[in-house]
């Protein structure tokens, strides 16, 4: 009964319950009131003369955001030794993929008009497309396998497959840099940003980098 | 510090200035309230404008009728809506979103404004771009505007030939090339005091042409666009206008035109010349090294995401009277 007491601490069950259920509402209120936002802007002219560049690059700029507060979410949670907050992660990484997902429909539908045969030239040649595309491929199998019933099934996998987090929020920053015309700045805040949050959990990158070194062989 | 950097960069912010809008815009913000909210979300120094009393008036610059000749029948375009045109706009000096040279720049002094003439002329001289204006045969072009973004629009500009107005200055035998400067003054345009705003680029901004490209007769000064002079944000009170060129060549808010021997450097060109070459033809068979250039968006009628899709025309579709002046050249060399 001692025991119990001393680990639920110093706040009481209940308060930590609402707490946590304040988390998840700022989490999905903070990512889907900006698309609001956009739908409105985009409507009432907000955007200028030809909204269609800006709201691609709003909605690419939204998910490197969301995919930076995701991976803060683990260093902050052990930082706070609160780790309720790493039920954040799966939310916050889910609407990260929705917002990629919206930017590359966007440049789909609303740059290239479904016009398949660019589409599928701009993919192959040119290297920054490549690069956010990976990205998008890898942020779909992510947040296919998010399922909790499939986490438990995949077991150590799982873990493996979601280090490629890492691997996006780089090919992130990468497709961000060699997209913009000029102006470096911006997009060597959100590199600087990302390499920040590898660096807090360097452990756990090289360790998930060692996972896929084939263990040697024992000698018998 | 580096909050305040990120911020300034912020689509979310950039783009919800009001700044930008025309009065009904402004009275629809004012109405559901959100005008108060959106400018405390900003540090921005066109938000703190629009909380200064005499930023009504401030609001949109003053945009004078014009006395033109229309433009001459010729093959019919579907123009880009005025207020397109004018709300998405590349002039790095207030910004580089498409949305802050409108927002920005509506305070700039363009009266009165003094162009130079000078280098390989024999009578260099200094023009006072207003009287210029007033005495002046100026005439309608209907021109494509073709984006090395890969967007294009169809603008009717209000200008003279450049290669006439040139001929005044009696250009030397010497004479080989034209650079072009915009006015350099960071009081009045916030990308040049701070390099984050300005993309980075050394200012001011430079540009040129080789003197039988300046002389060509579809190359013009422009004053104005749809029947009214410039607002700034699109280079007012004067700027240059090459239609077979890539847009970023048509240099905005010039003060001053030299003649040289030798090829002037070129803003973007100095920026990254395996992007941006000095001559910038729109060539749909040489791409961009990130994206192709064979098609592009044409910004038309229609709603705020309505999306066409067209090929890129050669010489943006002014080859019958450009094409002769590169006959000799290698255009995937100098592109």
């Amino acid at each position: 009964m001692a025991v119990l007491e001393q680990k639920s601490g110093i706040q009481p069950l209940r308060f930590r319950k609402t707490l946590a259920i304040i988390l998840q509402l700022a989490v999905h209120i903070g990512s889907a009131l900006p698309l609001l936002w956009l739908f409105y802007a985009v409507n009432a002219g907000l955007m200028g003369g030809d909204p269609v560049k800006e709201l691609i690059h709003f909605l690419g700029i939204g998910a490197l955001r969301l995919l930076l507060l995701t991976l803060l979410v683990s260093p902050l949670a052990q930082w706070l030794s609160t780790g309720q907050l790493n039920r954040l992660r799966r939310p916050l990484g889910l609407w990260c993929f929705t917002w990629a997902s919206l930017h590359f429909t966007s440049w789909l539908a609303l740059d290239l008009a479904f016009d398949w045969s660019l589409i599928g030239g701009e993919l192959i040649e040119r290297t920054y497309i490549l690069l956010g595309f990976m990205a998008w491929i890898l942020l779909l199998s992510l947040a296919l396998t998010s399922i909790p019933k499939l986490m438990r099934l995949m077991g150590k996998h799982w873990k493996k497959l979601h280090g490629f987090a890492y691997v996006v929020l780089l090919l992130g920053c990468w497709h961000f840099w060699w997209s913009v015309k000029s102006g470096w700045m911006e997009p060597a805040l959100y590199l600087a940003a990302a390499v920040f949050l590898l660096i807090l959990r360097r452990r756990k990158v090289v360790h998930w980098l060692g996972s896929f070194i084939p263990a040697p062989s024992r000698p018998r | 510090m580096l909050i305040k950097t990120k911020k300034r960069g912020d689509l979310t912010e950039g783009s919800v200035t009001p700044e930008t809008a025309y009065l009904n815009r402004r009275t629809l913000l004012k109405g559901i309230g959100l005008g108060g909210m959106l400018a405390a979300g900003g540090a921005h120094a066109g938000l703190l404008d629009f909380l200064s009393p005499d930023s009504e008036e401030r609001e949109t610059a003053e945009r004078k009728a014009l006395q033109f000749s229309p433009h001459s029948p010729g093959p019919s375009l579907t123009l880009t809506p005025e207020a397109k045109a004018i709300n998405h706009n590349n002039f790095y000096e207030f910004g580089t979103s498409k949305t802050d040279p409108a927002r920005n720049s509506q305070s700039l002094k363009v009266e009165p404004w003094t162009l130079t003439v000078e280098g390989e002329v024999a009578k260099p001289g200094k023009v006072d771009v207003w009287q210029l204006m007033a005495g002046s045969q100026l005439e309608e072009r209907i021109y494509r505007m073709r984006c090395v973004e890969a967007w294009s629009m169809v603008i009717p500009w209000i200008g003279f030939e450049l290669g006439k107005f040139l001929q005044r200055f009696e250009p030397t035998s010497r004479a080989k090339y034209v650079a072009f400067e915009t006015l350099y003054d960071p009081g009045q345009m916030p990308g040049q005091k701070d390099r984050y705003l300005g993309g980075g680029i050394d200012y001011p901004y430079v540009e040129g042409l080789r003197i039988d490209e300046a002389m060509n007769p579809l190359t013009i000064l422009t004053v104005g666009l749809y029947g009214k002079t410039l607002p700034p944000q699109n280079g007012a009170p004067i700027r240059l206008v090459v239609p077979w060129k890539y847009g970023f060549k048509g240099i905005k808010s010039i003060v001053k035109i030299r003649l040289l021997e030798k090829m002037p450097p070129t803003t973007w060109n100095i920026l990254a010349p395996n992007e941006y070459g000095f001559y910038a033809n729109v060539n749909p068979a040489v791409d961009h090294p990130r994206w192709s250039q064979a098609t592009e968006r044409f910004i038309g009628p229609g709603g705020p995401l309505s999306v066409t899709r067209q090929e890129t025309l050669s010489f943006n579709g002014y080859g019958d009277q450009v094409a002769s002046l590169y006959s000799q050249m290698n255009l995937r060399k100098y592109f």
